[in-house]
C-alpha cells in the first residue's frame, strides 16, 4: 500500500500540471500524455549513459516544458484550437520520444538513480520513501501556490478566467499561455523522470491515458477539499492523486480482478468521480464532515489557545493570501419597477460558475465539455457546503 | 499636438459578400488632453467599431491612429492596453469572476508594468486598493477577498470603472457602460464616471444611447450615422443643447432613429 502512495505522490506532479492547464489556464491540454514519456525517456537515456540522475531529472523536466512550448506555439502562432494543438503535439512527440529513447523501452536496472540511497537501504515503499516523496511534492505544491500569488501568476489566472478582460489590461495572452503550458508540461516531464527511476524503466507508451488520471486526481481532490482557497485546491490535487492510486491498489487486491483490468478500473474511477462530484450526496457528506471538523477544531482551540497562533501562521502561507471567501448575502436590491429588475440577479446567475466558462472556451470536444461539467459540480458543491 | 488623432479611418466588415457592412467611412477626429467626448448614434452607426479600432481590438482597413504623435495603428491589443483603458457594456467582461476583488485590482494595477515574480498583494498595495475602493462608496473595501462573480452587475461595473481608471491611463474608452444596468445603478456608475474623469483629468470617449447622459457628461459631443460623424458639438454648443435639439439634428440629417435611441 505504501508503494501505491509513493506512486500517487509522484503522479501528483502530473496532476498539478493538469490543474494548471485545465483549471487555472482553462486550456484543454492533452500534451501531457506525450510529455510524460518525453520526460521519462530523456531522463532514462541520460542515466543509462552515465549522467548524474539529478541532472537527468532536470533535463527530463526541461524536455517536457519544451513539449508544452510547442503546443503553445501551435495554438498561439498557428491559431489552432487548444485541444487540436495539443493532440498534434502529442502525435508528433511520439516519434520524437522514440528518437530520444532509441527503442521502445529503456531499462534502468542497476543504474544509480535518485532513489538509490533509499533502495540501497531497502526503504522503497516504506514510510521513509513516502515521507521523502511527500516533502518533494509539497515543495512543488507550495511553489505553485506562491507562483499563483505573484503578479505573473495572477495574470495567468486572469487569462484563464476572462481572456478579454486580461487583454484589456495589457496582459499578453501569448506570454501567459506559453508560460502556463511550459510550467504544466515541465511538471509532467518531471513526473515522468521520477516515475522512470521509480519503476526502473521508461516505456514509449508510459504516458498513454495519463491526462485522464491527472483530471481524475484534480476532480477527486477538489471535490473533497474544495476550491475556495488555492492552498486547498493544490493540496486536494495531491490528495486526489494519492487517493486514485489507493483505489486502484485495493481494486487489484480483489481476487477476481486481474492486472489487465487496470484500464477499465481507471475509467470507472473517473466516471464515478465525475458523477459523485456533481451529486448532492458527496456535497452533503463533505458538508457534514467539514462542519464536524470545524466544531472539533474550535473545541480544540478553546482547550489549547496556543493552537490559534498556529492557525494564524498557516493563514499567512501563500495559498491563503489569495483566498476568496464565500459570498455574503447580496447587498444590492434591484428596483422592482425597473424593466431591468431581474438584471442584477441575472448577471449574478451568469457570473456564478453554474454555466462556467465553457461558453467562452473552445470546448468543442466531449472531453472539454466533460471538464466544464466537472467545474459545475465542484463549484456548486463548494458553494453550498457552508 | 492632439492627444489622440484619428485620421481617415475606414473599416468594412465582410467585404465582397452580401453581408458587407461599412462600419466606418473615412472618420477623422482629434482629441486634446482632457477632452471628454460623448458619442451618440443609432444602432449600427459605427460607434462601437470606432472604439474597437482605437483600442486595437479590430484593425482598421485604412487610415491611421496616433496617440501623442506616435502611430499606433498596427499595435497589438495588449500593447494598446498599456495606455488605453476600457469599460465594456457587459458588466461581466471587465472583471475576472473567479478571482477576488483584490486580485482583479492587482491585474488592473499592473497595467503597463512588467508582471514578474513580485508579490501580487503586498501590504502597501492592499492599503491602496482599500482606499480606492472606499471612493466608490459601495462597501467593497470590506469585501476585498470576495470573488467578483458574486457582486451585482452594478457593483461589477463600478469596479470595472475603478480598475480602468485608477492607473491614470492616457485614454479611457467607455462603450455603453451603463446600458446593461437598471436606472438607479446606471445613475450611480454615471456619477462615478463623471467624478473619476474629472479628478484624474482623463481623456475619454464615451458611447451611449442615452442622449440626456450624452449631454450631461463631457465637453464635446459627436453624432454618428452609418459610419460617419454627422455632427459635432463643441463645448459651448453642447452646454446649450437639449435632447429635443439633438433629435432635431438627427431629423435634419434624415437619420432613421431606432426606438431605443428615442426612448433613451
Amino acid at each position: 500500500m505504501l508503494s501505491a502512495i509513493d506512486q500517487g505522490l509522484i503522479y501528483a506532479l502530473l496532476a498539478l500540471g493538469v490543474f494548471l492547464t485545465f483549471r487555472i489556464l482553462n486550456f484543454a491540454d492533452l500534451t501531457v500524455d506525450a510529455t510524460f514519456t518525453t520526460g521519462a525517456g530523456t531522463c532514462a537515456i541520460l542515466i543509462s549513459n552515465g549522467y548524474n540522475p539529478w541532472f537527468a531529472v532536470a533535463a527530463g523536466a526541461t524536455a517536457g516544458a519544451i513539449g508544452g512550448g510547442i503546443t503553445a506555439f501551435l495554438h498561439l502562432a498557428c491559431k489552432i484550437d487548444p485541444l487540436l494543438a495539443s493532440i498534434l503535439t502529442m502525435l508528433g512527440l511520439y516519434s520524437v520520444n522514440l528518437r530520444i529513447m532509441g527503442r521502445a523501452n529503456v531499462s534502468l536496472l542497476g543504474a544509480t538513480n535518485i532513489f538509490s540511497p533509499l533502495e540501497d537501504r531497502r526503504l522503497m515503499g516504506s514510510l521513509y520513501s513516502v515521507l521523502a516523496l511527500a516533502i518533494f511534492v509539497l515543495i512543488f505544491k507550495f511553489l505553485i501556490d506562491w507562483f499563483l500569488s505573484v503578479d505573473l501568476g495572477l495574470a495567468i489566472m486572469a487569462t484563464g478566467d476572462n481572456p478579454s478582460m486580461a487583454a484589456s489590461f495589457g496582459v499578453s495572452a501569448a506570454r501567459t499561455k506559453t508560460i502556463g503550458l511550459m510550467l504544466a508540461n515541465g511538471l509532467t516531464g518531471l513526473c515522468g523522470a521520477l516515475m522512470a527511476q521509480y519503476q526502473g524503466f521508461a516505456d514509449i507508451s508510459g504516458g498513454t491515458g495519463l491526462i485522464l488520471i491527472g483530471l481524475a486526481s484534480v476532480i477527486l481532490g477538489n471535490a473533497v477539499l474544495g476550491t475556495r482557497f488555492m492552498f486547498f485546491s493544490t493540496l486536494g490535487v495531491v490528495v486526489g492523486s494519492v487517493g486514485y492510486r489507493l483505489v486502484i491498489y485495493y481494486a487489484l487486491l480483489t481476487p477476481w480482478v486481474k492486472a489487465q483490468d487496470m484500464k477499465i478500473i481507471s475509467a470507472v474511477i473517473v466516471v464515478v468521480a465525475l458523477v459523485v462530484s456533481q451529486s448532492r450526496v458527496l456535497r452533503d457528506v463533505v458538508g457534514k464532515a467539514k462542519a464536524t471538523l470545524r466544531r472539533g477544531v474550535s473545541a480544540l482551540v478553546r482547550q489549547f489557545p496556543a493552537l490559534r497562533k498556529l492557525g494564524d501562521a498557516v493563514s499567512r502561507l501563500p495559498g491563503f493570501k489569495s483566498l476568496s471567501k464565500l459570498p455574503e448575502p447580496m447587498t444590492a436590491v434591484p428596483n422592482s419597477f425597473s424593466p431591468f429588475a431581474d438584471l442584477d440577479s441575472h448577471a449574478l446567475a451568469r457570473a456564478l460558475p453554474i454555466d462556467d466558462d465553457s461558453d467562452d472556451g473552445n470546448s468543442t470536444s466531449a472531453l472539454a465539455a466533460t471538464t466544464a461539467n466537472v467545474g459545475v459540480g465542484l463549484t456548486t458543491s463548494t458553494q453550498e457546503v457552508n | 499636438m492632439p492627444m489622440l488623432q484619428i485620421s481617415d479611418v475606414s473599416k468594412v466588415f465582410f467585404p465582397g459578400t452580401v453581408n458587407e457592412r461599412r462600419a466606418l467611412r473615412n472618420v477623422s477626429l482629434s482629441l486634446d488632453e482632457g477632452d471628454f467626448i460623448t458619442i451618440i448614434g443609432s444602432n449600427g452607426a459605427g460607434k462601437s467599431t470606432l472604439l474597437n479600432v482605437v483600442s486595437g481590438t479590430i484593425p482598421a482597413d485604412s487610415g491611421t491612429i496616433s496617440i501623442n504623435g506616435v502611430n499606433v495603428t498596427k499595435r497589438s491589443e495588449h500593447a494598446h492596453a498599456q495606455s488605453i483603458a476600457r469599460v465594456f457594456q457587459d458588466p461581466l467582461s471587465g472583471t475576472a469572476p473567479h478571482m477576488s476583488i483584490e486580485q482583479n485590482l492587482v491585474i488592473a494595477y499592473t497595467r503597463g508594468r512588467p508582471r514578474l515574480l513580485g508579490r501580487g498583494l503586498s501590504r502597501s498595495r492592499k492599503a491602496f486598493f482599500r482606499e480606492q475602493l472606499a471612493t466608490l462608496g459601495l462597501g467593497l473595501e470590506d469585501r476585498m477577498s470576495h470573488r467578483v462573480g458574486l457582486l451585482s452587475g452594478g457593483q461589477r461595473q463600478a469596479l470595472s470603472l475603478l480598475m480602468a481608471s485608477f492607473t491614470h491611463p492616457s485614454l479611457l474608452l467607455l462603450d455603453e457602460h451603463t446600458a446593461a444596468l437598471d436606472p438607479q445603478r446606471a445613475e450611480l456608475v454615471l456619477g462615478l464616471t463623471q467624478t473619476v474623469v474629472a479628478e484624474s483629468h482623463l481623456t475619454a470617449l464615451m458611447v451611449t444611447h442615452n442622449m440626456e447622459h450624452a449631454l450631461r457628461l463631457g465637453n464635446r459631443l459627436l453624432m454618428m450615422h452609418e459610419g460617419r460623424i454627422i455632427h459635432q458639438l463643441g463645448p459651448d454648443e453642447k452646454a446649450k443643447a437639449t435632447v429635443p435639439d439633438l433629435l432635431e439634428l438627427f431629423a435634419q440629417s434624415n437619420a432613421k432613429l431606432a426606438d431605443r435611441t428615442l426612448l433613451g
